[in-house]
């Protein structure tokens, strides 16, 4: 074998990497994008390196480095995406490095959201599934292609293992890095179809148990770096003053103190609040206790009382004169329930809660006559980088976007406000990068809440106890309406991640769900599970509703309305084992709850007591089973599963965002109350997974059945005492008990 | 001016005496494995040790700490190599991990005072260290494993 290296050129011309026919599956995972939204390109020169396309690059030594698409904010994708291509290539696991994308979105765009980067409504998995293993595979074709050149052997004797090509009648072995460093990559390209894809049984790590993730090593040492670690050369810090009220702007600002701060560099105003730049971070943070300003107060957000809103929101709810936009249309369930034997009625409230992330916004930006940068810990690096664009009045390609490690983002982490701070802030000293941190309390008062809503539910039974119709009304504010008003009025005034979670696979003769929106003006956003958080906790509830009103078991009652879902009974029936559902405990009680949320299958069974004299609920055990199709990361399943219930229990028990007048009351740690580690049950996990079947979701998958779980455990060990209100505060069930 | 010891090094730092160290320590020094979390003593995600002491650094000024030996996530062993950060690593603790330089620091405090301390014990000590991707079933085994391997 001659040395090769770097006899071939890297100017092959740029060639659309996934073919478009043939693949039928794959144009269909697309939607309605041309597949060149997402086809990789060969990578422009990287020398001595072997680019078989935008995803990977074979180093000498043997290395896979595999680009990471998707904002890794402890779901685990960053480990999840380059191992789907890495076990179609046939990479050695323990040579495999990953490194975040640029913000590329024609190159790295979730093909199964919009084309675009944004890590968010547990799409990740979904939409890269099958794109990332035929990237995979083409890249384990190319290897072979190469292989066979180099060899001088027709490919059909070829075959791979973890890191190498095998000759298989001579047993020749030649490793990855030495294709790197020999091979050529062909021209055209092979070319595959999912046909090309490995079977279940052939997978080296999908599936696989032990797999650690990728990014836990960096993250027990200190050396990860999330957005407000970024250090840059001549950097300077940014702080901003947002109003006590929304909406408001400063009238007067008195800086003569806090511009003498020594440090500060420059106090510039907002058109939404009043930003400090300065040399060192603790200059910014005395200069922005030192300035006086007055606020303008003429802001709608003056009326927003939260308290006194979810009654009128209740009221919108319950009162059928008024209609709203239908999210759910099947048959005419009203009249069904007009003409039913049993009515079931009754009204779910949940307040306001705040993502609490332990990371609190920040981002820093450089704006230069070049261009803008952006290191920011992003949900959504493709908007970013519109956001920036605007902000700085330049256009997306002169915006680059580096995404940094998430500490938590739950939703948060897809807004602007953070990314207009710091990109304000740099254009008043361009040159020089700003990072600007948010303080805890900038961070509590100035979230993007989970909306305040009422749920009114409406069911009708015959004298047999079947159900004849099911209604469904959300009212609450919107979420679309403020972040894609296209989309909004597109759909007629629909918000489906309001209400999503209200549509379900429960079978209904008739189901109607309403969208009733209030417009009060606060800005609300998404928040872990976002609709389903609270719509399955009315819809698991009235199913026990009607279990009580029935007098059969809360099981059976939801495998009858399952019973042409097998996967939703399997999963429902192997938690009601789990539990050993039917065993009293003294002084306790189960509560189960099923949810069908992000794509899986899932139940939780919580183990509940309360105490009769102050009100405090405590939840002891949770047994949960989830079908997530295939189960790419058992372990990592596992941990979100555990995380989302805990932080399920955390909601609903002790969270809760009270508004007053336009100011958010709350405003660190010590008043807005999150779940400790005294605090949580133990979890007992099963995975039910199905290697044939496509990923669901998982980062959101756990939260939305344990609230209901609960409140279902505190009405059997109450004789019927329903909690209809998040967070289960102590008066609140005490008012349950009373009531 | 303020000197003391981090990590084994003597530095100085030049900034107001009544500095939150946090700053210093992530800011002056770049060692950024310390976190900011709330500024209040109230989620633990800036542990450090000072003197051997579990300490928030968000409430600790750099006057407190003249002349002391300060140790962050970064100087708690040279390659990862605490029993804790190998037991981290084996119960795949962090998920989000922002929180986890912190939770690291804490219960290495509990260790060196309490080398097998209960599952009570545990919880006891780590109480103050908020994990919001409720990573905490996982510290607890960490802990245990760390306590049982070392």
């Amino acid at each position: 074998m001659k040395n090769e290296l770097n006899v071939h050129t890297r100017s092959i011309s740029r060639r659309s990497f996934l073919i478009t026919a043939g693949t039928v599956g794959v144009a269909v995972s697309y939607g309605n994008l041309p597949s060149q939204a997402f086809a990789a390109t060969i990578a422009t020169e990287t020398a001595g390196n072997y680019n078989p396309n935008a995803w990977v690059t074979i180093d000498h030594d043997g290395t896979v480095t595999i680009i990471s698409p998707a904002s890794e904010m402890g779901q685990g994708v960053m480990t999840t995406l380059p191992l789907l291509i890495a076990d179609e290539m046939d990479a050695e696991w323990s040579k495999v490095k990953v490194v975040q994308s640029p913000s590329d979105a024609e190159k790295y765009g979730n093909p199964g959201f919009y084309g675009i980067q944004l890590t968010g409504g547990s799409e990740t998995v979904r939409g890269y599934y099958e794109p990332l293993r035929l990237v995979g595979a083409q890249t384990r074709m190319i290897l072979l292609h190469s292989t066979a050149e180099i060899l001088d052997k027709p490919v059909t004797e070829l075959h791979t293992e973890p890191g190498m090509v095998v000759h298989t009648p001579t047993q020749t072995r030649i490793s990855y890095g030495e294709i790197s460093r020999l091979g050529k990559i062909s021209d055209p390209l092979p070319q595959i179809s999912t046909a090309d894809l490995k079977q279940p049984e052939q997978w080296h790590y999908i599936g696989k148990k032990d797999l650690p993730r990728i990014d836990v090593p960096s993250k027990v040492d200190g050396s990860a770096i999330y957005g407000i670690d970024v250090q840059l050369p001549d950097m300077l810090y940014g702080a901003v003053i947002r109003p006590p009220v929304q909406g408001e702007t400063p009238a007067t600002i008195d800086d003569s103190e806090a511009k003498n701060v020594p440090g500060i560099t420059k106090i510039v105003q907002l058109p939404y609040g009043v930003g400090i730049i300065g040399e060192t971070i603790e200059a910014t943070i005395r200069a922005k206790e030192m300035l006086s300003i007055e606020w303008t107060t003429g802001s709608r957000i003056r009326n927003y009382s939260s308290a006194s809103l979810i009654e009128e929101y209740r009221k919108a709810g319950s009162d059928l004169s008024q209609t709203g936009v239908n999210a759910v249309k099947k048959g005419e369930a009203a009249q069904a329930i007009a003409s039913s034997d049993i009515l079931i009625e009754a009204d779910y409230l949940s307040d306001h809660v705040y993502h609490a992330t332990m990371e609190p916004m920040n981002a820093t930006a450089l704006v230069s006559d070049d261009g803008v940068e952006v290191w920011a810990p992003t949900q959504g690096p493709t908007f970013t980088q519109g956001f920036a664009a605007q902000t700085a009045g330049t256009t997306t390609d002169k915006v680059k976007v580096h995404t940094t490690m998430l500490g938590g983002g739950f939703g948060r982490r897809a807004e602007r406000d953070f990314v207009d701070d710091a990109v304000s802030l740099a254009k008043e000293v361009k040159g020089r990068p700003v990072k600007v941190v948010w303080s805890r309390e900038d961070d509590v008062r100035h979230g993007k809440y989970r909306p305040l809503v009422a749920q009114h539910v409406r069911v009708g039974l015959t004298s047999s106890g079947a159900i004849s119709g099911w209604q469904h009304r959300v009212a609450a504010d919107s979420i679309f309406a403020r972040t894609l008003p296209p989309v909004f009025e597109d759909a007629g005034g629909l918000d489906d991640v309001v209400t999503e979670g209200a549509d379900f696979n429960y079978d209904m003769p008739t189901h109607e769900v309403e969208y009733l929106r209030q417009d009060n003006g606060l800005d609300i956003g998404y928040w872990r599970a976002v609709g389903c958080g609270y719509t399955k906790f009315a819809v698991e509830c009235v199913i026990d509703e009607i279990a009580a009103t029935r007098n059969i078991d809360p099981a059976q009652q939801r495998l009858e309305l399952l019973a042409g879902e097998p996967r939703a009974r399997k999963v429902i029936e192997n938690t009601v084992k789990m539990s050993d559902w039917s065993r009293p405990r003294e002084g306790r009680a189960l509560g189960l709850a099923y949810s069908d949320s992000f794509g899986a299958h899932c139940a939780a069974v919580a183990e509940v007591s309360v105490n009769r004299e102050n009100g405090q609920i405590r939840v002891h055990k949770v047994w949960t089973s989830v079908d997530p199709g295939v189960a790419i990361q058992p372990q990592n399943i596992e941990a979100q599963m555990t995380g989302a219930i805990t932080h399920g229990i955390s909601h609903a028990l002790y969270e809760q965002i009270n508004v007053v007048n336009g100011e958010v009351q709350e405003g660190n740690f010590d008043t807005y109350r999150v779940i400790r580690m005294s605090e949580i049950p133990e979890i007992e996990v099963s995975i039910l997974g199905d290697p044939t079947q496509k990923p669901s979701g998982m980062g959101e998958v756990g939260l939305p059945p344990i609230g209901p779980a609960i409140a279902n455990a505190f009405a059997r060990l109450t004789d019927g005492a329903r909690l209809r209100h998040y967070p289960f505060l102590p008066e609140r069930v005490l008012e349950a008990l009373n009531g | 001016m303020t000197s003391f010891t981090i990590n084994g090094r003597v530095v100085e730092i030049t900034a107001e005496p009544d500095t939150p160290l946090l700053w210093a320590i992530r800011e002056h020094l770049k060692l950024t494995g310390t976190k900011y979390g709330c500024g209040l003593a109230q989620c633990g995600a800036c542990t450090v040790h000072v003197d051997g002491e579990p300490t928030r650094a968000c409430v600790t000024w750099l006057e407190d700490v003249a002349g002391k030996e300060v140790t962050t996530i970064e100087g708690l062993s040279e390659d990862g190599s605490h029993p804790l950060q190998k037991s981290w690593v084996a119960e795949q603790v962090p998920q989000c991990g922002y929180c986890q330089s912190g939770q690291i620091m804490q219960a290495a405090a509990l260790l060196k005072n309490n080398p097998a301390p209960t599952r009570e014990e545990i919880v006891d000590h780590m109480d103050g260290n908020i994990c919001r991707c409720a990573t905490y079933d996982r510290i607890i085994k960490a802990i245990q494993r760390a306590a049982r391997e070392s």
